[in-house]
């Protein structure tokens, strides 16, 4: 008898994509031919040497005693073939599976908090516990003094996965150390950079592996309440840490007496209720005191005066995740990857006009063209890359000509970019970085909590800048006055969001200052993005008169009878750009 | 409903006094946080009803109005602004004829949401409609489906 697993992504990516459809029809059509299979509900998310590449959904799995194929873009309308061809008759659907560049995604990637993510059914404890899940914290609680764990974490030279990078074993340490009768630790899910969704896809993925890493921090640090501050726009990853959590107390590893070794430590989700600034950590102890998520100064530190004014260490979920993992197989190991001061892996997520969009991981200090190009499989379309943006509305551009740049937190820096929480959104030709900029800081300011007057009005100022700028109503004396705020802005703030909203303004200003004064002094875009520089007009020699950009247009301005050239008028045109996209025949201009 | 926020007070009462609960549970319940049950909370917990509102609107996922039948939820992320949400957006509202700041349609069918990312970025542009996550959006598909939307909850 054939053993047959059937792996099918179902991760966000997975399920928009039709994977709980897929998943629905193999055990349909299996059942109906009397084929026994496990079914796995599989996270797209990620898998070892596999997952990833959330475009390519739905991603399924076929495993046949051990032997594993991947087939891409999957419907359910393909299965019952795949069911005949290669599970029962035994020839793989070849042009089904996916291809070389799907090898190459995952040859240069190195995971370690993602290795069991995509492999092991999320909802599955006994999957978790199979992969060798909660070994660390049996040996934590059995031959470990808090200490030694602390040491250890220090050792292994991980710095925080969320943005700043602080050293996890220092903070542990200094919690400890700071007196007090109840002590807190926070997992920090409240992902809200735009373009990253790394911790959602862990927290979907292999829940679990955050646990266990949160109850491991809580022993070294001696608190026994943890909370996971969650976002509530991560309606899936809310579910799975749900169950994770009730499954892990029903086996003993949370809750009273844990293992039977005398310690308790449970674990509370709080929703957060759609904040950007509650990532900050004071902000978002104020939240989960269910107060308005507003920063306030520091020192006091949160791991001396935190939640309801007790020693609290708040770490990312990515930071927790990799916790079990340099306990079980040691700091030397950990620290054998990466540069001589970011130690280990970071995640990525890939985005924006990459041929290979999805989340990776790759050892601390790869390249950032070995990321686009081999990772990546370059830039869609094959256009021009013109700028890879990293760390989101706290960072910078990196550009072209600093492709071999390595990719950990002192080297981006020095770019005047960061690592940040994981974002990396790859911007070509078509992007307008004027426009980009004005994204973030549009971002920011509606995100400021409005406590301290240089993030309030300061952001509020830059955007009708930028704003101006984008409608071709820029000054030339608007770029010095951009710079100038900016570093008011920065320098002057009150938390982390104020001191590096102006970052994008400022990184762009540095390597695109053309693209500023093409705005200012000519009117013109040159990525030809800003809407209202434009101007459309309908080239008479490659006009079909098909009538496609008549009807889609809304706003009347386009005449012309069947079959021959169209009009457009410019007076009447919203530069909507509708006509540009329904074109068949190319022979809608803009400039 | 009065059952259900007596409850709602008790429990406020009886344990860690949390305001984003108590109002998350209120949304829960009605579906947008109304006037009433406000200065209701605001009486019986001797808690300033301004405390309440500066909570609200703090947040972006607390509403103070009543919300249409079909939430449609587009992303405004990075990745998805580099793909055009824009201009999906700007489609969308002129398919529900939605104009400046209106969000809701005169008939109460449909809401139109903007949040800054649901971390869906690989198969952006997402629009979330009725909790179904929708990816690599185009303005077509979006038109098709709200049009599905209209017919069948006449």
């Amino acid at each position: 008898m054939n053993n047959i697993t059937i792996r099918v992504c179902m991760g966000t990516g997975g399920i928009a994509a039709g994977g709980t459809e897929v998943l629905d029809t193999f055990i349909f059509l299996m059942k109906q031919q009397d084929i026994p299979a496990n079914f796995k509900k599989e996270c797209s998310t990620h898998k070892v040497g596999c997952r990833g590449l959330c475009a390519r959904d739905v991603l399924v799995d076929i495993i046949v005693n051990g032997n594993r194929t991947t087939y891409q873009y999957i419907k359910p309308g393909m299965v019952q073939k795949i069911i005949d061809d290669h599970i029962v008759a035994g020839n793989p659907v070849s042009e089904w599976q996916v291809t070389d560049d799907y090898h190459r995604f995952h040859a240069k990637q190195l995971k370690v908090v993602l290795s069991d993510c995509g492999n092991i059914d999320p909802e599955d404890i006994d999957a978790y516990i199979e992969a060798g899940g909660y070994k660390a914290l049996g040996k934590v609680f059995v031959s470990m003094d808090p200490q030694g764990v602390i040491d250890v974490i220090k050792k292994s030279g991980l710095r925080g996965r969320g943005g700043a990078g602080f050293p996890t074993g220092v903070k542990w340490e200094a919690c400890r150390k700071a007196p007090g009768d109840q002590k807190y630790i926070i997992c920090n899910a409240d992902e809200g950079d735009p373009g990253a969704f790394m911790d959602r896809a862990v927290i979907e993925g292999n829940p679990h592996a955050v646990l266990e890493g949160m109850a491991i921090g809580a022993y070294a640090i001696g608190a026994t309440k943890g909370y996971v501050y969650i976002r509530a726009e991560y309606p899936l990853a809310v579910e799975r840490l749900k169950k994770a959590l009730i499954a892990a107390r029903e086996r003993g590893y949370l809750g009273k007496n844990i293992l039977g070794k005398g310690i308790d430590f449970d674990i509370k989700v709080k929703l957060g209720a759609g904040a950007f600034v509650c990532g900050e950590e004071t902000a978002l102890i104020a939240s989960i005191e269910g107060q308005r998520g507003m920063p306030r100064a520091k020192p006091p530190f949160p791991v001396h005066s935190g939640l309801w004014a007790k020693p609290t260490v708040i770490n990312n979920v990515e930071t927790l995740a990799n916790i079990p993992y340099i306990i079980n197989k040691g700091a030397d190991w950990f620290s054998s990857f990466g540069t001589e001061k970011s130690k280990g892996t970071k995640v990525f997520a890939l985005t924006g006009k990459v041929k290979n969009t999805g989340l990776i991981e790759v050892p601390m200090g790869i390249t950032l063209r070995e990321i686009i190009y081999d990772i990546g499989g370059g830039i869609e379309n094959d256009k021009q890359l013109k700028a890879v943006q990293t760390g989101g509305p706290s960072g910078g551009c990196i550009t072209p000509d600093m492709l071999d740049i390595n990719v950990d937190y002192e080297s981006l820096a020095r770019v005047g970019s960061i690592v940040g929480s994981g974002g990396m959104i790859v911007l070509d030709e078509d992007n307008c970085m004027v426009n980009v900029a004005r994204y973030f800081l549009q971002f920011t300011q509606s995100e400021s909590c409005g406590k301290c007057v240089p993030c309030r009005i300061g952001t509020k100022r830059l955007l009708e800048i930028l704003d101006r700028i984008t409608k071709g109503l820029g000054k030339e004396s608007d770029i010095e006055l951009l710079e100038r705020l900016s570093n008011d802005i920065k320098s002057a703030s009150l938390c982390g969001l104020g001191q590096t909203a102006p970052n994008p303004v400022l990184s762009t200003l540095k390597y695109f200052k053309d693209e500023y004064l093409a705005h200012i002094r000519d009117k013109k875009c040159p990525a030809k993005s800003c809407k209202d520089l434009l101007i459309y007009t309908i080239l008479e020699n490659a006009c079909k008169g098909c009538g496609a950009c008549l009807r889609a247009c809304p706003a009347g301005a386009i005449t012309g009878e069947k079959k021959k050239p169209h009009t457009l008028n410019a007076k009447l045109c919203v530069r909507c750009g509708s006509c540009f996209d329904v074109c068949k025949f190319k022979a809608v201009y803009k400039e | 409903m009065e059952e259900k926020l007596q409850a709602l007070i008790k429990e406020f009462r009886d344990h860690e006094g949390n305001i984003i609960s108590l109002l998350q549970e209120t949304q829960e319940l009605f579906g947008y946080i109304p006037e009433e049950v406000v200065y209701r909370f605001s009486e019986e917990l001797d808690i300033p009803a301004s405390n309440f509102y500066g909570v609200c609107t703090f947040y972006a996922q607390f509403y103070l109005k009543p919300r249409g039948e079909n939430i449609v939820t587009a992303c405004c992320g990075t990745a998805c602004h580099v793909k055009g949400s824009d201009r999906l957006i700007n489609n969308i509202k002129r398919e529900l004829n939605l104009t400046g700041d209106q969000n809701t349609t005169e008939d109460k069918k449909f809401t139109l949401e903007q949040v800054a990312c649901v971390g869906a970025c690989s198969i952006a542009p997402v629009v979330i409609i009725n909790r179904k996550v929708y990816g690599k959006m185009t303005s077509d598909k979006m038109a098709k489906e709200l049009k599905t939307l209209a017919a069948g909850r006449q």
